[in-house]
Order: C-alpha cells, then structure tokens, then sequence
C-alpha cells in the first residue's frame, strides 16, 4: 500500500432534521477538493452511520446538525464508533450548534464543531490537516 | 432586463439613452470606473446601470398593472392595501411543551400580535411519536412537541378560538393536527364555521425542499384533496394549503426558481382538486401562499408582484376561475433565516429591517420577521419582541404603508418583475414537459436546480464575490455572545410521561375502533377526514394515526441524491 490511498469520508445526516443544504454542499465541496465522500442521506440513526463508516471503511465522518439534537447524537455516535472498533475515526461535525454546547462535544470526542459562517475552504483545509487515512 | 438591443430610441427631452451613453456617461467611465464589470442580484440575475422607457417597450399597464384589488394583481389584492388595514403581524413561536409554547402566546397576544403561529418540533412534523427511535434528542426542539389530543388543548388553553386566527406550520401530517385544532373547538364550544387560519398542508415543497414527509405523493394528494373538500363544507374561513416558497429559498434558491416552484406547486393542488371534483371556485379562494424574503431588496419586491401577476393568468387561463377571489394570490412572507449569520448577530436586526420593508413594498397580507438569534438557536423572549418591533417601526414609523404599490411604475421595478415572471415562466413549461410537478419531483428536477443554485451562491460567497458583512468582509475577532433559549432535557422526559399517561386513561374501545374505522376509510375512496376527527377524538397519537395510514399508503423514500 502507499500513502497515496485517498482520504474517505462519510458525510451524514442523523435524525429527522431535513435540512440538508449544508450536508450537501459540503460532501459536493469535499468531493471537488479530491476526497472520495459518501453521502447518507437524510433520516438516518448513529447505528446506520457507523454501520456505514464500518463497512465503508471511512476516514472521517462529519455530520451536520441543525434540530437541536447534537448533544445526543453525537456521544452516541462516537459511543457506537468505538464499540465497532472504529475509535480512530475522526468525527466532526457543524451546524446550528451555540458555542456553549462545543465544550461538551469536544470532550465527547468531536474533534471539531464548524458554526455558521464557515467557508469550504476552511473545512476543506482543516480536513487536510485533520484526517489522515487510517491504513498504510 | 429585457432582451435589451433593442433601439433604445425613447427620448427623454430631446436626447436618448444612447445619446447618453455616449456623452456624459462615456466621459465618466473613462475617469472613473464602476466598482465591478458587471453587477447582479443576489440570485445572479444580471441589473441594469440604468432603466428607462426602453426597457418598458410594449408594456401595457392595463395588462400588467391595472389597479390594486383588481385583476392582475400586479398592484395588491386589496384597493386600499395598508391605508385600510395593516398586514397581519404573525410571528412563529413554538418550544418545549404544550404549556411553555401556551405561556408564549399569551405573552405575544399581550404585546400586541395579532396572530398565532405554531411551531412543531421534527418529531410530530414527521409524523411520530415522542417515543419513536428517531426521535431521540428531538422532543420539544425545534417547535412545541403534540402527540394527542391532550397536548393540543393544552397549548390553546384560555385562548378563545373563535377569536384569534392561528397558522400552523405543518404538513404531511396536516390533516391530524387541523383534525386537533377541530376537537380543541369543539370543546370550546366553537362552531367549525368561525374558526380562522392556515395550515401549511404543502407536501410537495416537502420533497423539494424541507424534507419533511411520511407517504408518497399520490397518497399524500389525496389527504389533501379530502381536507380541501372537507374544509370547503365544514370550515370555510380556513385556508387550506399554504403553497410555499419559502423553504425552497432556504434551500438555496434563485428568487426565480422560488417563484417558479412554488407556482408549479400551486398548478399542482389545484389540478389535483379539480380532478378529485371539486369546483375550482368552492375551494380555491381558501388557498394561500408563503414566500420568502430575502436581502435583494427590489428583487424581493419584484418577485411578490410577479407572483400575484402569474397567479390571476393561471388560475384564470389554465384552471378557467370565474371568481375573482380565486384569482388573488394572498401571501403570507417570513424574512430569509438563511441570510442571517452568526457573525455579529445584533446586524441581523438590519438585514430583516431591510427584508421586512421589501415584503411590505411587495404587498404582503402577513408577515414573520426573524429575530437577531436564529442562527444560533431558537429566539428568547427579547429577540422575538425586537422582531415585532421591527414590523412595527416600518408599519407605524417608516411612511411606506401610506400608499399602495408605491414602487408601480419604476422602470427598474416593472423590468425586473417582468424579468422573474418570464424565467419562472420558462421553468414551469419545463416541468409541464415533464408531465407536472409530481413527475418532476420523482425525477429529481427541483431538486437539483436548486442544489446547483445553492453551491453556486456558497462559492460566491467563498470567494468573496458576494458579500456577507461580518463573515467574508467587515470581520470582527469574535463571535458576539446572545443569551439563547435552552430547551433542556426534562422537556423530553416529561413529554413521555404524558404520552405515556395519555395511552394508559383513554377508552381503548373507542380508540381501536376509531382507527380501524380510518384504515377502512383509506383503503376505499371514503373521505379521510372525519375518521381522523374520531380517532384525534379518541386521543390517538400523531403517530399512531400515520402509522394506521402507512398501513395503506406506504412510506416515501427519497431516491439517491446526486452530489
């Protein structure tokens, strides 16, 4: 194997939050900056995501938030990835999510929180420099 | 606007507007640039640097204006617009539980709103129950949590409904929660005739836009069509569907494409009454619209005048409407929530005072500006009474509701709304080459246009050729702190509990019949409706009332979604 091996990621929507114009232009975003990216769909559950990063053997996953569940879903995500043996990888996450609530989801394991305003650039890069592919 | 090479030959005096640009405004140019090489509106639409009489070549103001109150609408659906009575000031609110939300009303209805709007949280818009799987983290969120019959009588305790009007933001499970509203009447002692309000009943934004559904579309028409026949005889103030922009918008629409989609849903509900039996007169009155308004201040004004424009020639050219009632396009507008940022908020206050005075200018009969806080959470009590005071100021302060349409005539104005009905135009026939909106949907075709749209306007913003004060110029270190509400995790638990306590003192025996009895009516052509008043009746759940329909109807899955 080289080090060439493209960084995967799981983009993902959890819950039944619809909004999906974020999750979209991200994955797409991503996508054109030369990640191989997944995208769920809506509607899904923390064990549909990690059943999918498991198997699709991802990188990365981030997912996008904006119900208001963020402090439940992502424990619980970061919980299931462990127990599937995929503690290493590297959730992160954006959406309507105050400051106050970052905190709590960084000591839960999320490695990073992008709030409104972010550019894809910003994320683009801040993967780059974040998510490195998990085998060699 | 127009296709422009025309002659531009209209003199003014004695000179052109070529004469013009070849004079004065040559010699400006050359010392003294324009900021960009071209410019556009907030949807890429390219403006003008000038309009004159060139660009209203052919422009009959008898076809395209007329007079306000009279067809085609261009001007406003009332002849005398603000002067007579001012728009409905209806701000949405809705939180935790049925009391919190109750207490919330209260509090407006005592600061002078003059509407209610209710807000659901995601469980009950989908159609479950604060118990389902999914739901977890989402109980009381987003909006007021109503699992039965006993959470809606909570939340209009001690508000008299035969004397407010209340909008309810709610979709495919409409039919159950207007079904609610009915019961809470009822008891009340309200007769169905007086009752007045909105529900938003648009299934097909849903799977456009807002994502929010339960069964496919054919099956969800039919709900609808029977609330519509329903309503029609039993409720008549009610206004039946909401067709809706606004989520289109959020989802990143052009201003053209929200225009057209919403229209063609519109074409949509109406089609599919009319083929159910129903005389488009009987029930098109009831129908309303819901649009977006965003920062491109004459944009947005000249969208709602081309709306109301579009709507009379449709409903009277394709549907054949003789009353005049049918042809007016009625409008409630909400400022857009995704112009707003998290950057700075306290500048969200200006950007919905300068939305808030487009819709107005535009005509609207209702409108919900945002508060300063929506990007971050849902608002307090503080930024919500900052939002209504901002209606306010323009309604009571700014002078701009002295006149009727007082932007009629404008060279720029009237271009550009004959500039958005052309392109809407052009998007409808395209989806009536597709066979309708329902087919269209199925393909995908809204959705991806507005995908496109929506990375496109992300990519402009990254690169900064659109502006966003405070995020991509005008920046400030940090992100100003705003006190915002918390729903915290007891209104879940609590939620259950009732649930709970609900599904433990109903009659069981009148619950299993009455849901049995709907089953039966759905699986023949019987009317839907009044088997889902007796089952809300007999305290059955949101979700179990979905749940006994997608027995029949099945569930919708949305098809892979392209990047």
């Amino acid at each position: 194997m080289t080090g060439e091996r493209k960084v995967r990621l799981l983009v993902g929507k959890v819950g039944l939050d619809g909004h999906d114009r974020g999750a979209k232009i991200i994955a797409r975003a991503l996508r054109d900056a030369g990640f191989e990216v997944i995208y769920t769909g809506l509607h899904q559950t923390p064990d549909m995501v990690v059943a999918t990063a498991v198997q699709e053997d991802v990188d990365g996953i981030g997912l996008s938030l904006l119900s208001g569940a963020h402090n439940t879903i992502f424990p619980k995500l970061i919980r299931l990835l462990a127990d599937k043996g995929g503690a290493d990888i590297v959730v992160f996450g954006g959406g309507i999510i105050p400051e106050d609530d970052v905190p709590a989801l960084r000591k839960a394991g999320v490695r990073m929180i992008f709030t409104p305003g972010t550019t894809t650039r910003e994320v683009i890069d801040w993967v780059k420099a974040n998510v490195p592919p998990r085998h060699r | 606007m127009k296709p422009k090479n025309g002659a531009r030959t209209s003199t003014i005096g004695s000179r052109t507007r070529r004469d013009w640009e070849e004079t004065t405004l040559r010699q400006t140019l050359e010392s003294r640039p324009e900021r960009k090489p071209s410019f556009t509106t907030v949807s890429s639409l390219p403006v003008e640097r000038l309009c004159t009489p060139d660009d209203l070549k052919g422009w009959e103001p008898s076809r395209k204006l007329g007079f306000p109150g009279e067809p085609p609408f261009t001007r406003g659906v009332h002849p005398t617009m603000y002067r007579g009575r001012l728009w409905t000031m209806r701000q949405f609110a809705g939180f935790g539980t049925a009391e919190d939300t109750n207490r919330r009303f209260h509090y407006l209805l005592e600061h002078g709103q003059t509407g209610l709007s209710v807000a659901f949280d995601l469980p009950t818009l989908m159609g479950r129950d604060s118990d389902d799987p999914l739901a977890e983290g989402e109980v009381g969120r987003e909006g007021v949590a109503i699992d039965t019959l006993a959470d809606m009588e909570v939340l209009f305790k001690a508000i008299p409904l035969g004397r407010v009007s209340t909008s309810m933001t709610i979709n495919a499970p409409a039919a159950v929660v207007l079904a609610m509203y009915l019961a809470v009447a009822e008891k009340q002692d309200v007769p169905l005739a007086a009752l007045e309000g909105t529900v938003q009943n648009d299934i097909l934004k849903e799977y456009i836009a807002q994502k929010e559904w339960i069964y496919p579309p054919a099956p969800s028409l039919r709900i609808i069509t029977d609330m519509v026949a329903f309503c029609t005889d039993h409720v008549p103030k009610w206004n039946t569907i909401s067709i809706s922009g606004y989520h289109i918008r959020e989802a990143g629409s052009t201003a053209a494409q929200e225009l057209a989609f919403t229209l063609a849903d519109g074409i949509g509900y109406v089609q599919a009454c009319v083929d159910a039996g129903l005389d488009v007169d009987a029930f098109a009155p009831r129908l309303s619209f819901f649009f977006n308004s965003h920062n491109d201040f004459f944009e947005e004004i000249a969208k709602l005048r081309a709306a109301r424009r579009m709507w009379c020639v449709i409903m009277r050219e394709r549907f054949h409407a003789k009353s005049p009632r049918s042809w007016m396009l009625r409008t409630h507008v909400q400022t857009a929530g995704c112009s707003l940022t998290a950057q700075q908020p306290i500048n969200n206050v200006v950007r919905v005072t300068i939305q808030a005075l487009a819709a107005v200018l535009g005509g609207t009969q209702s409108l919900h500006t945002n508060a300063l806080d929506e990007t971050l959470a849902l608002p307090t009590e503080d930024s919500a009474r900052t939002a209504l005071r901002t209606q306010q100021i323009v309604a009571e302060e700014s002078g701009v509701a002295n006149s009727v349409d007082p932007l009629a005539g404008s060279y720029f104005v009237e271009s550009l709304t004959d500039r958005l009905e052309q392109e809407a135009l052009d998007t409808i026939r395209r989806i009536d080459q597709i066979g309708g909106i329902v087919p269209a949907i199925e393909q995908g075709f809204p959705q991806r246009e507005i995908a496109e749209a929506s990375y496109l306007y992300q990519k402009q913003v990254d690169t900064g050729e659109k502006t966003v004060v405070g995020v991509n110029r005008f920046k400030e270190g940090d992100t100003m702190k705003a006190s915002l509400l918390k729903i915290g995790p007891e209104v879940e638990s609590g939620q259950l509990e009732r649930l709970r306590s609900v599904r433990a003192s109903r009659d069981r025996q009148r619950h299993a019949r009455a849901l049995e009895a709907l089953e039966g009516a759905a699986r023949t052509g019987t009317n839907l409706m009044p088997g889902i008043l007796e089952a809300v009746r007999a305290y059955a759940s949101v979700g179990e009332i979905s749940g006994t329909l997608q027995k029949v109807f099945g569930t919708y899955r949305e098809g892979r979604v392209p990047l």
